[in-house]
């Protein structure tokens, strides 16, 4: 009996891969447990490893061969004879039903990266003016362009030093971090045993003494376990010293709602650290505000939350190559213009808000996108100014709707456009529950571009 | 107080005759196993998602154990959760149900691999936190104290969970209050790609407890006989009163972390040495025959297994998604 081998899914995010070498040839003998090739995923290298027992009858995909999508016949194997066996085959597990899960994923790739809407921006000493970037960029991810960031500030101030969990040996649970061990050595680039609380309060106390850590959560879920920490004495410390302590922190990692983790790993924190005083927040979207920002942020004498998402990782932006680049932490950036609604947006929401504008365009709806870049400090210029030309805002986020950020920013409009508004605030937010894991409920409680769109055209009454 | 080790780790050559519990264990580490493998598989298939944490490797640890639970004993332990599960009796249908994320799993596809619970098996998670479900059981190990009903949780932490802070802070609460708990260390020698000794600045973590006066004792967690013995002296002990104990047991993940881990962190022959010597299903498995079992009885069991397995996986794939109404329900307790 023949058996096919399928490309499989080897991480929450994967669509497709490359075979990067087969292991086995045609002919050979395979024992479960056997590697037959490497695949490499977005992430990593990884082995795939025979499950049946048999000949590699043939191999249908070449070595070399990128783009393979996750479920395509890559191999046959025919089993020796041994016809008794009752396991049954790899393909007889309902291929032709897959469902939800796949699909899921797939989804999160959709449409190509849109390089940023407006040029990448400048600023020099003075924090807050912002100029426009003209100088060389490069096409790079998201996660080098953190790296990229995190080294460039090493390289720069010897103070700066990146501890947390699986950061130096493996290179970075999602691997922000790769490289940086081999060119920072030991001393500066430190993984911790799984202890949060431990090392979020000692990265306080050697920002207290002097030195510029950059703490990692794997994922800001963790981070809960350190919150006491970050807000009891990172944030408050400086005003209860009377301004003697200072703090010079990052803390950073991916938050909100990767693919199908559930409840206890998807969540957007965004509001949590927002509310508090002491802090700065930053939720980038494009890869020049996460190099930007994150340089900003390293530099920056506060401590500093810096929010990023799993799923805007593996994108691709252009991203300016001087070292001396930096976005400035407060201000916000218009996406898109338009005139008719402002959109709000924030991290990997962006992504969406723009894709709803374009959906906007095609029923005559010209939507204004603003990228929020920093929620603490909140640049409510932008945001005003905008909503004080199109009269309506849609909020969009992935948190939870009671005391988000939209509520925040639907209080500061009814406090500041009042007159202006030709509509209610619209708030677009994930639903009301913790994250569900079945891939139908999953796509119903976060927000999809449809919501968007249908928030917009109620507000713009078309 | 008593930390000592005990069974270490044995060659397959070495094991002695078999008794009378080797069958059920045996057929309990198969059906982990084979459900675990099946798993992996419909993961690559994209029936499940996320998240996926294998058990293969490990299952004598559970298996053992939950011999020598009574009725009404607690279970708690991490997200690697499928083996404790299937050992407490929770039905594989059930639990593959959830894996695929559909309306028939143990948490309704509301929870997924990391988060399913059985009150009827009094298995109460399936927790995503790492040290997260330590103070849980302790709490539960509480419970049966305050109602005095002579009952005792096993609370399975890994060897990365081990250095979380509340762990401690339940070691000491346990002790203080002479708890009805045994804390089993899963040391598979890795928390996620950090090895034991990059974590840990004593590995001999079944000395954890020291400080706070809790026996604890090193075990040979691929011999499922080994795990058994030193279950029922620590569940003796805490069960008339004595207080909390610690059970390291050396075992080792043949997967890797999670479905997306390389696992560039060990070599291929650090794996394949545990699995060709030490693999707790291989060594049951040879010293039943050793001591004269048939092997048509062993091929029985391992039919019977299979089938069970491959009628969890049909069940799981033919199962309805949760109808859209559940995404909101079970938010709160209705009052
Ligand atoms: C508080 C917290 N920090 C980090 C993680 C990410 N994480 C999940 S499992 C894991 C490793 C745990 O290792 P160990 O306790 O040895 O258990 P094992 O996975 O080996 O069973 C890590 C770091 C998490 N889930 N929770
Ligand atoms: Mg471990």
């Amino acid at each position: 009996m023949a058996t096919e081998v399928l490309m499989p899914a080897l991480s929450p995010t994967m669509t497709e891969g490359k075979i990067a070498r087969w292991l086995k040839s045609e002919g050979d003998a395979v024992r479960s447990g056997d590697v037959l090739a490497e695949i490499e995923t977005d992430k990593a290298t990884m082995e795939i490893e025979a499950i049946d027992e048999g000949v590699l009858a043939r191999i249908v995909v070449p070595e070399g061969t990128d783009h393979v999508a996750v479920n395509t016949p890559i191999a046959v194997i025919s089993s020796d004879g041994e016809g008794a066996s009752p396991r049954a085959p790899f393909t007889q597990l309902g291929n032709g039903q897959k469902r939800g899960p796949a699909q899921e994923l797939r989804r999160e790739r959709l449409p190509p990266p849109a390089p940023p809407a407006s040029a990448p921006t400048l600023t020099s000493s003075a924090p807050t003016a912002e100029r426009e970037y003209t100088g060389a960029t490069r096409i790079m991810t998201v996660r080098e362009a953190l790296r990229d960031a995190i080294a460039e500030e090493m390289r720069r101030d010897d103070r700066v030093f990146l501890i947390g969990e699986e950061v130096a040996e493996y290179q970075g649970a999602y691997k922000v971090s790769q490289g940086l061990l081999q060119e920072f050595g030991i001393r500066r680039i430190i993984d911790t045993p799984i202890t949060e609380q431990g090392f979020a309060g000692l990265g306080i106390g050697a920002g207290f003494a002097g030195l510029r850590p950059i703490v990692e959560f794997m994922t800001f879920n963790f981070a809960m376990q350190a919150i006491d920490q970050i807000i009891n004495s990172a944030s408050k410390t400086h005003y209860m010293s009377g301004g003697q302590m200072t703090c010079p922190i990052v803390f950073r990692g991916p938050n909100g709602i990767a693919a199908r983790v559930a409840a206890q790993h998807s969540q957007c924190y965004a509001s949590w650290y927002a509310h508090c005083p002491g802090l700065k927040v930053v939720v980038p979207y494009t890869g020049a505000d996460h190099k930007g920002l994150l340089k900003s942020a390293i530099r920056d004498p506060n401590p500093v939350i810096f929010l990023e998402h799993e799923l805007v990782y593996g994108e691709n932006f252009a991203v300016p190559d001087d070292p001396e680049f930096l976005v400035p932490i407060g201000k916000a950036r218009v996406a898109r213009s338009g005139g008719h609604v402002t959109i709000t947006a924030f991290s990997r929401m962006v992504k969406l808000a723009l894709q709803a504008a374009e959906e906007l365009e095609k029923v005559g709806i010209s939507a204004e996108v603003i990228d929020l870049r920093s929620l603490r400090p909140f640049d409510t210029e932008t945001v005003i100014s905008s909503v004080r030309r199109t009269n309506r805002i849609v909020t969009l986020e992935e948190g939870w709707p009671f005391a988000g950020i939209g509520a925040e920013i639907a209080a500061l409009i009814m406090e500041e456009c009042f007159d202006w508004l030709d509509a209610p605030v619209r708030r677009v937010t994930s639903k009301d529950v913790p994250l569900p894991y079945a891939a139908n409920l999953e796509r119903l409680a976060v927000p999809q571009v449809d919501d968007i769109v249908a928030a917009a055209r109620e507000v713009a009454y078309r | 107080m008593a930390a000592t080790r005990r069974g270490k780790p044995v060659g397959v050559a070495e094991l002695e005759a078999s008794p009378k519990e080797l069958p059920g264990f045996y057929q309990d580490m198969l059906l982990i196993r084979r459900f675990e493998e099946r798993a992996g598989q419909m993961y690559g298939m994209g029936l499940i998602g996320g998240f996926c944490h294998l058990y293969i490797g490990q299952e004598a640890v559970v298996v053992g154990m939950q011999a020598v639970l009574k009725d009404g004993d607690t279970i708690v332990t991490s997200y690697r959760d499928h083996g404790h599960m299937l050992a407490c009796g929770m039905d594989p249908k059930g639990v593959m149900a959830e894996l695929t994320g559909r309306r028939t799993g143990y948490s309704r596809g509301k929870g997924g691999s990391m988060h399913m619970f059985s009150r009827e098996k009094n298995f109460f998670g399936g927790h995503g936190i790492v040290g997260a479900q330590v103070p849980i059981g302790t709490g539960l190990a509480f419970a049966h104290r305050y109602q005095d009903n002579g009952l005792i949780c096993a609370t399975y932490l890994g060897d990365g969970a081990i250095n979380q802070g509340q762990v401690y802070e339940s070691f000491n609460m346990a002790a203080l209050w002479k708890l009805p708990i045994v804390y089993v260390i899963e040391n598979n020698r890795y928390g996620m790609g950090t090895s034991v000794d990059r974590a840990s600045a004593r590995t001999d973590l079944f000395h954890r407890g020291m400080a706070y006066g809790i026996p604890g004792e090193q075990v040979d967690g691929m011999n499922v006989l080994a795990v058994h013995e030193a279950g029922l002296a620590a569940a003796e002990h805490t069960r008339s009163g004595q207080g909390p104990l610690i059970l390291e047991m050396l075992t080792y993940r043949y997967r890797g972390h999670s479905m997306s881990d390389p696992a560039k962190y060990r070599t291929r022959e650090e794996v394949d040495r545990v699995r060709t010597e030490h693999d707790p299903i291989e060594q049951a498995r040879r010293r039943l025959i050793d001591g004269g079992t048939d092997e048509a009885v062993l091929k029985e069991i391992d039919a019977e297994v299979r089938k069970r397995v491959a009628e969890a996986a049909q069940f799981a794939q033919d199962s309805p998604e949760p109808d859209p109404a559940e995404l909101w329900t079970d938010v709160l307790v209705d009052a």
